[in-house]
């Protein structure tokens, strides 16, 4: 057989080989029974918020009392379900979507050091950038994923207690029930966008240390930190800095016409923090003594 | 990557020397050459600087100052090209507990660019046979003895054929049958053609398995060269067990012995020139009860001991 002649003489090199690794890192990662647990929490919110609006419309009354509490949205889900997607959104964007981002991008690269299993990558040889894209794409894909897991729980919450159909925008104009679908599916590629700050944040903060456990801490600490910040209005000329400031513009999707400006801001806001903490990120690592 | 030509070593260094930030010197003007196709022990006690010496050569920490080579090529700069030709098992295997042991080969597998993805399934059920570990390839790596982590790490390091093998202790954990098996499959490889590098700090192990050796303590290099050249500078001893010790010391300095040394009922000392079952006729003669009478095999650990002056024990 040539193969087995082949084997110890010039072996040639596919291109395309190198995302093997990517594909091993999403295969590891979605695996995780704590991966898994995550996804199963953003999840069970939608269904949450779905029975408690029920229950409390059950007697005719509107949601949140007429006060005007409550996520955004709220008020609608009762004439139509699809506003549970937009609310169950508005609900998990501010800590329970960011938590479980500041989970997986925290473990990403201390949890490997930790377990000793970043050495025998490296020595693969998977070569240091190349280990720090893959686990960066990986933790972008997972933004996506878990934007979805809420968006889809919440459609499938929507579509089963409440009534579907036409919705009315914030601007008080008229949308078919298509064009909602796809203003909601809009809406979850935004808030999956404005989490790549938190997960480039994650990544440098687990290249600093060599316990998973603390970088999860620290990231999430961070997280938390930042969103009370946003909200001392002494704090306001830094305030638009902070990666959680633009995140709720994904409601000006729901304008007609849309309404652009917030929804750019964040974008770029997002694209600095990932180019800045990806940077950082990427100039610890490659330069790192690996001794766990 | 080139071939090596010949005679050029397989690992060289030059004054590698590695501080720590604390300021600690952990390898100081290390000089090493391991030639192709030995199979090279690299002996030291615990903090001696052995696994920081295989971490540099592996890229994976970054020297103070001096170079190494590896397959001929700068270390770090060329992890590339020199490492898929590199099999590793550094201070003990580490797996993905919640990852079958085939699982956890497949990853490390995947993380090499240069290895094929075609022939994946095949390379790994070959290795996973290579250390005997079949039968237990789809449990979870977490349920894994000791020793089973160790032959999974192994497994990992003979994922690909490989031109140099990079082993830090590794019977560590196996059973004694464990052991043999390891040290067999070593042989077999290194008879293959692959240049073995073995780290250990069990000295019989080394003494068993390689051609050359090379000893450290305290960050520097103390010696390197052939097994035989290194243990034949140490000399067996005579070893007589009697319950008359005194009188036998007296017959055996009369025999020719050299530097007789007394302990309870153990008699030693340089065994002399002449034919040693006349030293033996002598002492039934002078009337000792002799219980042993054997010449102690000149070790590594002789060798060892008489270089360093010390045991075997942990670096301050």
């Amino acid at each position: 057989m040539s193969l087995a002649e082949n084997a110890g003489a010039v072996r040639p090199v596919s291109p395309l080989w190198t995302f093997g690794l990517l594909r091993s890192e999403l295969t590891t990662t979605f695996r995780r029974w704590r991966t898994l647990a995550l996804l199963a929490v953003l999840a069970g919110v939608p269904v949450l918020v779905g029975i408690a609006v029920k229950m409390e419309t059950s007697d005719g009354s509107s949601p949140g009392g007429g006060g005007g509490g409550g996520p955004a949205f709220i008020s609608q889900i009762t004439n139509n379900g699809l506003f549970l997607v937009f609310t169950a959104l508005a609900a998990t964007l501010p800590f329970f979507l960011p938590m479980a981002i500041g989970v997986v991008a925290g473990d990403a690269i201390a949890g490997e050091s930790n377990a000793g299993t970043l050495r025998y990558l490296l020595v693969a040889p998977a070569g240091r950038s190349r280990l720090l894209l893959t686990k960066y794409a990986t933790v972008v894909i997972f933004c996506l994923a878990a934007t979805l897991v809420v968006a889809v729980s919440a459609l499938t919450v929507g579509a089963l207690l409440f009534p579907l159909g036409d919705l009315t925008t914030i601007s008080g104009t008229q949308i078919s029930f298509a064009e909602g679908l796809g203003r909601a599916l809009l809406i979850a590629l935004a808030v999956a966008a404005s989490l790549i700050g938190v997960a480039a944040l994650g990544l440098f903060v687990s290249t600093l240390t060599g316990s998973g456990i603390a970088a999860m801490a620290t990231t999430v600490g961070l997280l938390i930190t930042v969103q009370i910040l946003d909200q001392i209005p002494q704090l306001h000329a830094l305030q638009p800095y902070f990666f959680s400031h633009y995140w709720l513009s994904f409601a000006d999707l729901m304008r007609e016409p849309v309404y652009w400006d917030d929804l750019a801001k964040n974008l770029g806001l997002q694209a600095l923090y990932a180019a800045v903490f990806g940077s950082a990120a990427w100039a610890r690592f490659t330069t790192k003594d690996i001794t766990a | 990557m080139g071939e090596l030509s010949a005679g050029e070593p397989v690992i060289a260094t030059r004054a590698l020397t590695k501080r720590y930030r604390g300021g600690q010197l952990a390898v100081d003007g290390l000089d090493l050459t391991v030639p192709a196709g030995s199979v090279f022990g690299f002996l030291g006690p615990n903090g001696s600087g052995k696994t920081t010496t295989i971490r540099m050569l592996m890229g994976l920490i970054e020297s103070t100052s001096g170079t190494a080579t590896v397959l001929g090529q700068p270390m770090p700069r060329a992890t590339r090209a020199v490492l898929p030709h590199v099999g590793a098992l550094i201070e003990g295997p580490a797996l993905y507990g919640f990852l079958s042991g085939r699982d956890n080969l497949i990853r490390y597998d995947s993380a090499d660019p240069a290895a094929d993805p075609r022939t994946r399934k095949a390379r790994v059920a070959a290795a996973l046979d290579r250390v005997g570990l079949t039968a237990a390839a789809g449990k979870k790596a977490k349920a894994y003895s000791l020793g089973m982590k160790q032959r999974l790490g192994l497994a990992a390091a003979l994922l690909q054929p490989r031109r140099l093998l990079v082993l830090d202790e590794p019977t560590n954990g196996l059973d004694p049958q464990g052991m043999r098996e390891i040290r067999t499959l070593i042989r077999e490889l290194a008879s293959d053609g692959t240049t073995v590098f073995l780290s250990s700090h069990l000295l019989d192990e080394i003494e068993q398995v390689c051609t050359h050796a090379a000893v450290m303590t305290q960050g520097r290099l103390i010696t390197q060269g052939a097994v035989a050249e290194l243990s034949a500078g140490a000399r067996g001893r005579l070893v007589v067990t009697t319950p008359d010790p005194s009188e036998a010391a007296r017959v055996l300095k009369e025999q020719g012995v050299g530097d007789v040394v007394v302990t309870d009922d153990r008699v030693t000392g340089e065994p002399p020139d002449r034919d040693l079952a006349d030293v033996n006729a002598a002492l039934v003669t002078a009337g000792v009860r002799v219980r042993g009478f054997t010449v102690e095999r000149a070790s590594l650990e002789d060798a060892f001991v008489a270089l360093t002056g010390e045991g075997f024990d942990v670096a301050g």
